[in-house]
């Protein structure tokens, strides 16, 4: 099987799903001439011309509404954040006209948009760029909320998001555009809304999305070559819609959970994962729930201090003991 | 009555700026003739039952209104209700025009244009009663009908935010290849929203088939429009974007509106080329129901517009001079109208409430297509 990159699957996803249905296109700032800011739709405007790959101005609540608005008659936009941060630029579009198009008209019109582009920290970009607005997004019904940890996911995700029918935000993680695994060069589709269990334990369940789950995987590792701890690292993949019942099955199993994200922690992906755990698996558990997420705080500058702010393999290590304690 | 401080800018009809006219307006001078839209090409060959329809229409759409704002007053309707009330001839002239391959959008004051298109009385008033017989099942409200099939993509509640949408209906049809446009409809206040100003210049970069329609009515909800938007007039910002631009100052003329939307139309169908349009119209109710409508604007402003232009008065003074109209048929309109509205009243009203279980269908496409739903997962968190 091909070794590629996590940019690379995204691109073969883009590649596939433009040659299957004309009614899809790409459009964003730089995904064309320029090859992409991060060069994840590097080529796809040499291969499709200009009808198909279309660079926008610097103008997201122009070019994310006017997405919107041709979704309605039916095509599939992808739309490319450079910076999913920039989402805030077209707030009123997205979580306006997208998530509540289909049910102020009642149920008459739809928006099959993808929304795509990096939502991470971690590259000393500063707080303006530097946002992970999953919780945000995916608060609106009608909007569904999508983040991939690695380029296998990354590519069966992305076409299935293209084919939905209801507006997908798809965030991606410019550190893990490098990272390599396997990845099919044929067509496979991976269902929104369905969790993975990336390595079994019976300890204790680490439960996050996007880089977190590669800093669990690191820590789980460590956490069995030090102390013989077996801990589940299950990767939600989907936010909205969430697999629930793989979040269930694993805390029955193992009684105790750590749930790690990226995100601040107030309202966030994590609390709402905590707030079903103690609803529905109340009675399994050992321990409290604990968190594990970015320092409340703006996404500071300074590069030694980010590393401190966000959560690392060695943090994600220690909070799991405390769970074990 | 409170003496209302008058801004220091020329005004024409009490409430506009006084602008120099486009280069696409005609300035009647010694050598030319004065404009008149009659003689336009849309409008030389009407024929008696084309004039008669647009009367008609815009009779439909006052007695609906005003059979609306009973509703409201008896507690039947909640929230806003936007009245078009002396705007009539906007909607109607605009789409009178349309082909069935043009398309258009608008914002939240959209009644006239939902009639316009054709939709139901029956359909609309059920949605303003909030009844699962509304064109939105109740889930929409007055300021967001929807009608896809007569290519009416909203209805929308926020200044603005439906014009990035327009574009992009004009994207799609550019993209698909068909040879239509789209109306984006905005009040004077939208023009000073960021999203407006990015749709045009997407539209003028990308030759996007759209006409931009400011439906100028002189008061973004309270605040005229010489204390909000600066320049010498809306439609003159186009140039800033290389746009073709026009401004019909007699939109209470439903003829100068069709000529001067169809010219806009024309250039979108051939040449793929967005146009801003403004025309200058005035509301003769407040900006909803809840404006007192007495600290902004003075009562004989008012009294003037509904003495000597308001739309249905002037068409039909027309249509009588020509003969096209006598008093039989105005009543015999008037009264269909009126017992229209009434029945849409008496629907409404005999219609039931979604239930509770239709809160959360037309959430998600899939939800509501579980048989080829392909996503797994829960989708609603409560």
């Amino acid at each position: 099987m091909p070794v590629i990159t996590y940019r690379e699957a995204l691109r073969h996803a883009m590649a596939e799903e433009l040659d299957r249905d004309p009614n899809v296109l790409i459009m964003g700032e730089e995904v064309g001439q320029f090859n992409g800011a991060y060069k994840v739709t590097e080529g796809l405007l040499a291969k499709y011309g200009e009808k198909r790959v279309i660079d926008t101005p610097i103008s997201e609540a122009g070019f994310i509404g006017l997405g919107i608005g041709a979704s309605m008659l039916g095509l599939r936009p992808v739309m490319e954040l450079m910076f999913f941060s920039f989402y805030s630029v077209a707030f009123d579009q997205i979580f306006n006209n997208a998530a509540n198009m289909r049910y102020m008209s009642g149920g008459l019109i739809n928006c099959p948009i993808v929304i795509r582009g990096p939502a991470n920290g971690g590259t000393n970009v500063g707080a303006t760029h530097s946002h992970t607005p999953e919780s945000i997004a995916a608060y609106h019904p009608g909007i569904k909320v999508v983040v991939p940890s690695n380029g296998y996911d990354a590519k069966g995700l992305l076409k299935s998001a293209i084919r939905d029918n209801d507006p997908v935000l798809f965030m991606e993680n410019t550190m893990l555009y490098g990272d390599t695994c396997e990845v099919p060069a044929e067509e496979y589709l991976i269902p929104l809304g369905s969790a993975k269990v990336m390595r079994e334990g019976t300890d204790l369940s680490i439960i996050g999305h996007g880089r977190t789950i590669q800093m669990a995987l690191k820590a789980a590792q460590t956490l069995e070559e030090k102390h013989g701890i077996k801990a589940e690292v299950i990767d939600l993949r989907s936010i909205r819609p969430l697999d629930e019942e793989t979040i269930l099955a694993s805390v029955r199993k193992t009684n105790r959970v750590l749930l790690v994200e990226e995100a601040k922690p107030f309202c966030s992906v994590s609390a709402m994962i905590a707030c079903i755990i103690q609803e529905k698996a109340f009675d399994h558990l050992d321990a409290p729930v604990r968190r594990l997420t970015s320092m409340d705080a703006p996404a500071i500058y300074c590069p030694p201090l980010e590393k401190e702010q966000l959560p690392t393999p060695q943090k994600i290590f220690t909070a799991a003991l405390e769970v074990l304690k | 009555m409170r003496k209302l401080r008058r801004p220091e800018i020329a005004l024409n009809s009490n409430h506009h700026p006084v602008s120099k006219k486009s280069p696409h307006t005609k300035r009647p001078d010694d050598s030319a003739p004065a404009y008149n839209a009659r003689l336009a090409p849309i409008n030389a060959r009407l024929g008696q039952d084309e004039q008669i329809a647009f009367y008609r229409d815009m009779v439909r759409i006052r007695r609906f209104e005003e059979r609306c704002l009973r509703a409201y007053q008896q507690g039947k309707i909640g929230g806003f209700l936007h009245l078009y009330i002396g705007q009539e001839s906007l909607a109607v002239g605009c789409c009178s025009v349309m082909s069935k391959q043009d398309h258009i959008i608008t914002a939240y004051r959209d009644h006239g244009h939902a009639l316009g298109v054709g939709m139901s009385m029956n359909e609309l008033m059920a949605e303003n009663y909030g009844k699962y017989t509304g064109c939105s099942k109740g889930k929409g409200s007055s300021m967001h009908y929807f009608d896809p099939s007569r290519h009416f993509w909203g209805g929308h509640g926020i200044v603005g935010g439906q014009i990035p949408l327009g574009i992009g209906i004009a994207f799609a049809l550019k993209y698909k290849g068909v040879k239509g446009a789209c109306m984006a409809f905005m009040g004077d206040g939208a023009v000073n929203q960021g999203a407006v100003h990015e749709s045009y210049n997407l539209a003028a970069l990308w030759d996007l088939p759209v006409v931009f329609v400011i439906e100028n009515n002189g008061y973004s909800m309270g605040t005229s429009q010489a204390r909000s938007s600066a320049g010498p007039s809306l439609a003159q910002r186009a140039e800033g974007y290389g746009m073709s631009w026009d401004i019909s100052e007699n939109g209470h003329d439903v003829l100068e509106v069709r000529d001067k939307v169809s010219q806009a139309l024309k250039r979108a169908h051939e040449e793929h080329k967005p146009t801003v349009l403004e025309i200058r119209t005035y509301r003769s109710r407040g900006h909803s129901i809840a404006d007192p409508d007495t600290t902004y604007r003075e009562k004989h402003e008012i009294e003037e517009y509904k003495r000597t232009k308001d739309p249905i008065m002037v068409y039909q003074n027309t249509l009588v001079a020509e003969g096209v109209l006598n008093d039989e048929l105005i009543a015999k309109i008037d009264e269909s109208a009126r017992a229209e509205a009434e029945t849409s009243a008496q629907f409404a009203d005999q219609s039931p409430f979604p239930t509770v279980e239709d809160i959360k269908k037309d959430v998600y496409w899939e939800t509501d297509n579980p048989a080829d739903r392909k996503s797994v997962g829960t989708l609603f968190f409560d």
